[in-house]
């Protein structure tokens, strides 16, 4: 088989619309902070594409995708993208569309981790922190799953990251909130978003990118993505109302409450996209949003300032996705069954596989930042804090 | 009647507030301002040279009261506002000739 047109015309338009989706993030949480620090959100969005680019087509995608060495981590064949053809050769598309897609996805996941170091993270210690984490936590979270380690040969299906992405990010989040601690005057005095319609623009970026995300993954034009088109639509639309309904019945139904549920819609379908059908795609988005409303509730009691939401809607519903896709996979669609099709292996992989990406970014997150923090000092100074990142970190004002 | 004039870190105006409401001073007027006093802001060192932040953001009350009620306010504003570093801000206190209420006409001097 030769170049298919098609399929590669589709990989590469998805790249773009993968692409999007980091500074969608950046608007995104850019106008959930205050004023102060609007530049500082966004800039960090733009710095982590530019290392991820950088990062990635010099040893990123190699450790990634290379070939495998022990189920844990790809070789050095790809450094440089060495050996990475434009050419299609014997298949449907050239591997370097597939390098260039991948890699807007792990821009994407480091950006959604900026969420826990918002307003208070010192810039060149973010930069360090970025590589070492694209290189000892996400390349092999992708290379388990994707590129050929021990969670897809054991039958792990994620779709288009629910681990490797969804999972990975929110619980690094997480470890990472917990290292460079609270604000300054978290709990004690409101830390308002400064510009909701910004974040709504943000979240409708990352609504059009996902699409590119989920039906790209397909790597086909097909049945698969054609249906992981529509189940991503679906669960967006269900978490949103899902959020919408749960928030207007603790008070009024918020405009960042709906994007926020259609967010966690999407990331609980990310995994399960091109395996479940659109009708079951409703019941995954909608739990999502509930469940993900729920889970920030859960953090703001505990006083943890993860501050943006990442564990809460990334990794509480990235886990709850690569569950439900162990449940509801359908053969039809995607040719795997799940445990609702009376094949249980596939619950208890996909479980044990989320629970191991969960402990494995936690756990190097934590060790990541720590040791940077008491090296470099991941914090700005009190003052710093006070004035804002845009002035003090980058010499601008939003 | 006297007008108390407060400019103070943005970060403590929460817990000024919650004060001033404690001792039963609830009306008051605030705006965003930008400010500096003697130590003409603050220096935030770097590898690349020095940047002087020369104005820095701050909150400015204004509150109109009784004359008997100034020591009461003043000391409250204080004890709230201080972090005891560089910067907890100023206040002052202005006479005030007349005050009109604008729904009823109601003078006050």
């Amino acid at each position: 088989m030769a170049l298919d047109t098609g399929v590669t015309t589709w990989l590469m338009v998805s790249a773009i619309l993968v692409m999007l989706m980091t500074p969608g993030v950046g608007f995104f949480y850019g106008g959930l902070v205050r004023k102060k620090n609007f530049i500082s959100m966004i800039a960090l969005s733009f710095v982590v594409l530019a290392l991820v680019s950088v990062h990635w087509i010099l040893i990123g995608y190699s450790l990634a995708f290379g070939q495998d060495i022990g189920g844990v981590i790809g070789n050095l064949d790809f450094v440089g993208l060495n050996g990475v053809s434009a050419d299609a050769g014997s298949g449907a598309y050239p591997p370097l569309v597939f390098m260039v897609f991948q890699l807007f996805f792990a821009a994407v996941t480091v950006t959604i981790v900026t969420s826990a170091v918002a307003e208070r993270i010192r810039f060149s210690s973010f930069i360090v922190f970025v590589l070492v984490w694209l290189t000892l936590v996400y390349c092999p979270l992708a290379h388990w799953a994707w590129g050929g380690g021990w969670a897809s040969k054991l039958g792990l299906i994620d779709f288009a990251g629910g681990t490797v992405v969804e999972i990975c990010s929110g619980f690094g989040a997480l470890a990472l909130a917990l290292v460079i601690k609270n604000r300054a005057g978290f709990g004690e005095y409101a830390l308002e978003p400064h510009n909701i319609p910004m974040a709504l623009l943000g979240a409708a970026l990352l609504w059009f990118g996902w699409f590119g995300f989920n039906a790209g993954s397909a790597l086909a034009v097909n049945s698969v993505a054609v249906n992981a088109f529509v189940t991503t639509n679906t669960a967006a639309a269900a978490g949103a109302l899902a959020w919408m309904f749960a928030g207007w019945y603790h008070g009024k139904p918020s405009s960042l409450g709906m994007v926020s549920g259609a967010i966690a819609g999407m990331v609980a379908i990310t995994p399960a996209a091109g395996f479940v059908t659109p009708l079951v795609s409703l019941l995954i988005g909608g739990v999502a949003g509930v469940l993900c409303y729920g889970m920030m509730l859960v953090r703001v009691r505990k006083k943890c300032d993860e501050s943006l939401d990442a564990w809460a809607i990334h990794g509480m519903g990235g886990l709850w996705g690569t569950v439900a896709t162990g449940i509801f996979a359908v053969a039809a669609i995607g040719g795997i069954s799940g445990l609702a099709e009376g094949n249980a292996w596939q619950f208890a992989v996909n479980t044990v596989c989320a629970v191991a990406a969960l402990i494995f970014s936690f756990v190097m997150t934590y060790c990541i930042a720590f040791v940077i923090d008491r090296t470099l000092g991941m914090r700005v100074t009190e003052d710093e804090e006070y004035v804002g990142l845009d002035i003090c970190q980058h010499g601008e004002r939003a | 009647m006297k007008m108390v004039k407060a400019v103070i870190k943005p970060e403590r105006f929460e817990f000024v507030k919650k004060a001033l409401e404690d001792k039963g001073f609830i009306g008051m007027t605030i705006s965003e301002v930008k400010g500096r006093g003697e130590q003409k802001g603050i220096a935030l060192q770097y590898r690349g040279g020095v940047m002087i932040v020369d104005l820095l953001p701050k909150i400015q009350l204004e509150i109109v009261i009784r004359d008997s009620d100034v020591d009461t306010i003043v000391v409250t504003i204080t004890e709230a506002a201080r972090t005891g570093k560089i910067g907890d801000g100023k206040i002052f206190i202005l006479p005030v000739e007349k005050s009109i209420r604008i729904r009823t006409g109601e003078m006050e001097s």
